[in-house]
Parts: structure tokens; C-alpha cells; sequence
């Protein structure tokens, strides 16, 4: 099965429905995220978003419903076309999940070694380079129970981008951090896109980091997309889902995150 | 095998209903853990590319060095406790001299690989469970996966190549040293010389007797690795899933040892 013709789609969900213990977490969920955007996925917790991350790469399998990446349909691939496609991603996960055993270094490495024809020159030339990137250029040698939460992230986003991915999948890359540490990141999501131009797709419920970072942000209400829009149109909408998720983070008018961004 | 699917059974109200239930369960269960071995086993084509190699030495080294201490231990005491007990019964025969045949047949056919199997379940498939058990609560599983590594070539293969070796070659040696604790015993308490009891333990322990041993510790190895590996990765519910799953595996693995084990002697000696 393949989409219909649209090259600037890079993840396309179609009415994807999933349950969980009988409840539907998914429920028709369709969006579309184009190429070179930054698509934000928010809303409370147990909404859903982790879980529509998670079918983007076939970790979950959609109970109805189709997930595209490209023109492929994610749904049907196995074996080797399913490593081909999961190999256009690079995926942030919330607590890192980097080789408790392995160094900072040689978990960004690892993609390399084990999936590229690279020497071990060139692997480490790129390791250096990514580790830079996320201004971590000291750190190739330390373990992941030696650095901070923070740090963890930077070292789990330096492994997803160290094969160039086209697509990168941020899972809450702000939870559990400090304002300073999260805005950190949001700069590094930022810049990410501008010098690698990859479309980035971000699960967050951090409004804060949302409107600063997004091109477009989701927000899920009942297994489905209530709102996609702007950031500015966003913090103006009228829907009462997206009202009441902004007032909560004490967002009440449209022009304030802009002066809070400033 | 490994899933993230959700489950959901409704409760069931009756006895048969939840029997019903664990069959299933078990069968299920079972038949994930033959398609991990599997799966296992053809990724073993990729056990002597360079990386694989290296891992598969490291493992090696974890499983078989590192509980040398235990097992020597272990040999040394079951030797001397099983010369002692053989020994004092055949003194009412004034046969103690026979205590070396029967140290070292017990030791070949079933103390060496029993023990060493139960030893290493309990040290090593609990820290494979444990330890890919957190690997999943803590998404690196699935982590590799996204990143297109397989997690059986990559984590369950080293294991089971390394087990696979080194639970033979420890099990011979707990033989070795149960043999020794059984001739210390001989010399200082029953007045068995140590020639007497060597000349004794050789010449009536068969060579099938070592084949049989160690074909049984080979397979003990296996059934470790896969049991501990299909219950780490089967892990839910964070910390407590890691220590059900480490549990479990570890009783898992002496049921069945025990199980294999009596119908391996079964098949050869009967």
C-alpha cells in the first residue's frame, strides 16, 4: 500500500486507532507532518503522545488505520524493510537510553559500528563532531550513571543524529529538567533543524518549549488531534481543550509567549 | 518475542476460567521462548564477524571466570560430602577404596553439570534477566531497535555462544575438583591412599560418562541463557517486573534443568 502522491509528507497517520486495556488511546487519530518542520505534539498526560511517537517507528502497530512514512506504509514492513525505515529516524527517548555499559562516546558511536561501512578514524571523527553539536565535547569517556539528566538527553539526542536521520522523534526532551537545562535543549532542537534542516517531530507537554520551538503544534484530546495550528495561532485559538492546557501553564494571552520567548 | 503490544484479559470470574488462562499463558510463554532460541541460533552466523567475537570473549569472561570461586567451592565441598557419605557406608563392607568410582561417576553423570547448571542459574541467568530486564524499562531495547540493531543478534547471541562454551568446560571442572575434595576426604578420614582412590575413580569412569556430563551441561547453558533472556525481555512494570523477571527466571531455569537432566540419564542410560 502506498500514500497518495504527496512529496512533502514526511509522516502521515490516517484514522490510527489503538486500545490499551479496552480504552481507546488512539481514536482516529490523523495528521500529517510535512518536510522540514517542526510538528509538536502536546497535551496532558496519557493522551496519547508517546504512543503516536511510538507507532511513527513501528514500535506500537496501530489497531486500525494506516502510519506513512514517505510513500511507505509503516504498518506492513518487516524484517530488513522495517530496518530500512527505521533507519530515516533518530529517535530522543525521555530517559536517554543510552548502554548503561557502554561510555558517552561509544553509545554515539554505536549506530555507526554496528550499521555503517565507516572506518574506525571516521566513526570517531563524527562522534568528536556530534558530541560538539550538543556541547558535549568533553564528556566522550564518562558513563551514562556519571552525568546528569540533562546531559543524558544531549548524549541520547547526539546518538539519534549521529547517522543523519531525515526525521528525529523527541519524547519529552524537556521533563524532569531544570527551566535553564529545558531551554538549553529547546535551543539545541532549534538549531538542529536549521544546520541539519531534518524534520523534527516533538512530544512534549511543556507549552513553554512548545511555542518556541514548533512550526506547527498538535494538541491531543481524546485519542485524536483537537488543534493543529501555528504557534501563533495557537496560543489564539478558541478551542476550550487548547484554552484550558494554556491557562494551565499561565499562558492567558497571545501575545505573552513571545515576550516570555524574548 | 518481544512485544510491547498491550494485553488485556478481563478478569475471569471461575477456577476454570483462570486455569484455562495460565495453559494458556504457559504455552504462549513457551512458544516465545523456542522462538527466541531460534532466532538465536541463526544470528549465530554472525558470531565470528569482529564485534561478536570480541563480545562473545567478554561474556566468556563474565560468565565462566568470574564464577570460578563459587564453583571451585561448591566442587571441592559436594566431592568431599559425597566421599564422606559413600564412604561411611562402605566401610561396613570394608569397600572405602570404591569411593573414588563413585566420587567420580557421581560427579561425571550428574553432581558436575546439575551443580554447575544450578550455580550459574542462580549467578548468571538471574544477572542476564536482571540486567535486560532494566535494558527494557529503561527503553534501550528499544533503542536498538530503532537503530536497526537486532537485540537478539546483538545481546542474546554473545550470551548463548559464551554459555554454550563455558558451562561444559566448568562443569568439567567442577568434576576435577569434586574429584579432589573426594580423594582429601578419602586420605584424611577413611584411610583411602590418594593412588588407591585415582587408580579406583579412573579405571571405572567411561568416556561416555564425560561425553553424557558435559552434553548435559551444554544444554543446561542454553536453557539459562534462553530462559533468562525471554524473561528479561518479557519484563513489564519497571522495578518490580526486573525482580519477578529475575525471579523467575531463575526458577524456572532449575525446574527445567532438573527435568532435562533426568531424561538426558534417562536416554543414555537406560
Amino acid at each position: 500500500m502506498t500514500m497518495k502522491d504527496n512529496t512533502d509528507s514526511m509522516v502521515r497517520f490516517e484514522k490510527v486507532k489503538k486500545v490499551f486495556a479496552g480504552k481507546a488511546v488512539l481514536d482516529g487519530m490523523d495528521f500529517d507532518i510535512r518536510r522540514g518542520e517542526t510538528f509538536v505534539i502536546v497535551g496532558p498526560s496519557g493522551t496519547g503522545k508517546s504512543v503516536t511517537l511510538k507507532h511513527m517507528v513501528r514500535l506500537l502497530t496501530p489497531d486500525q488505520g494506516d502510519v506513512y512514512v514517505g510513500k511507505d506504509c509503516m504498518n506492513e514492513a518487516t524484517g530488513s524493510r522495517l530496518a530500512v525505515l527505521r533507519e530515516r529516524f533518530g529517535y530522543l527517548f525521555q530517559g536517554g537510553a543510552l548502554l548503561a555499559w557502554l561510555t558517552v562516546g561509544e553509545n554515539i558511536a554505536l549506530p555507526l559500528r554496528e550499521k555503517t561501512t565507516l572506518t574506525e578514524a571516521e566513526i570517531q571523527k563524527r562522534v568528536h563532531a556530534t558530541l560538539e553539536m550538543v556541547e558535549m565535547a568533553g564528556d566522550y569517556d564518562k558513563r551514562p550513571s556519571d552525568i546528569s539528566g540533562g546531559m543524558c538527553k544531549r548524549a541520547g539526542l547526539a546518538r539519534a543524529i549521529v547517522t543523519e536521520p531525515e526525521i528525529i522523534l523527541y519524547d519529552e526532551p524537556t521533563s524532569g529538567l531544570d527551566p535553564v537545562t529545558s531551554r538549553t535543549i529547546d535551543a539545541l532542537i532549534a538549531r538542529l533543524k536549521e544546520e541539519l534542516g531534518v524534520t523534527s517531530v516533538v512530544v512534549t507537554h511543556d507549552l513553554h518549549s512548545a511555542l518556541s520551538i514548533g512550526s506547527r503544534i498538535a494538541m491531543l484530546h481524546g485519542g485524536r488531534v483537537a488543534e493543529t495550528s501555528t504557534p501563533v495561532e495557537f496560543v489564539k485559538s478558541k478551542n476550550e481543550e487548547v484554552q484550558s492546557f494554556l491557562k494551565s501553564q499561565f499562558i492567558t494571552e497571545a501575545g505573552q509567549w513571545e515576550r516570555d520567548a524574548r | 518475542m518481544i512485544s510491547r503490544e498491550p494485553e488485556f484479559f478481563p478478569p475471569s470470574r471461575n477456577m476454570f476460567g483462570r486455569l484455562g488462562r495460565s495453559v494458556v499463558f504457559s504455552f504462549r510463554e513457551t512458544g516465545r521462548a523456542v522462538v527466541l532460541l531460534v532466532m538465536a541460533i541463526l544470528a549465530m552466523r554472525h558470531m565470528f564477524k569482529k564485534r561478536s567475537r570480541t563480545e562473545i570473549v567478554v561474556q566468556m569472561f563474565v560468565f565462566g571466570i568470574k564464577s570460578l570461586g563459587v564453583i571451585t567451592v561448591v566442587a571441592i565441598f559436594t566431592g568431599m560430602i559425597l566421599a564422606l557419605q559413600t564412604g561411611l557406608a562402605l566401610r561396613q563392607f570394608n569397600q572405602e577404596v570404591n569411593i573414588g568410582t563413585a566420587v567420580m561417576v557421581s560427579m561425571l553423570r550428574e553432581m558436575g553439570p546439575f551443580m554447575t547448571g544450578l550455580i550459574l542459574a542462580a549467578c548468571v541467568g538471574s544477572a542476564i534477566a536482571a540486567q535486560i530486564g532494566t535494558m527494557v524499562v529503561s527503553e534501550e531495547i528499544a533503542a536498538l531497535e530503532i537503530m536497526s540493531i537486532d537485540p537478539v543478534r546483538y545481546l542474546v547471541m554473545p550470551r548463548l555462544v559464551a554459555m554454550l562454551i563455558m558451562t561444559p568446560m566448568l562443569a568439567f571442572y567442577m568434576c576435577i575438583m569434586g574429584v579432589i575434595g573426594g580423594g582429601l576426604v578419602g586420605q584424611t578420614q577413611l584411610g583411602v591412599s590418594w593412588d588407591a582412590y585415582i587408580d579406583n575413580a579412573t579405571r571405572f569412569a567411561e568416556v561416555k560418562d564425560l561425553v553424557v556430563g558435559m552434553f548435559k551441561a551444554f544444554l543446561f547453558g542454553g536453557i539459562i541463557t534462553v530462559v533468562a533472556c525471554h524473561q528479561g525481555f518479557a519484563t513489564t512494570q519497571g522495578a518490580v517486573g526486573v525482580g519477578f523477571a529475575t525471579r523467575k527466571a531463575v526458577i524456572v531455569s532449575f525446574l527445567l534443568i532438573l527435568v532435562v537432566g533426568y531424561f538426558v540419564t534417562r536416554i543414555f542410560y537406560v
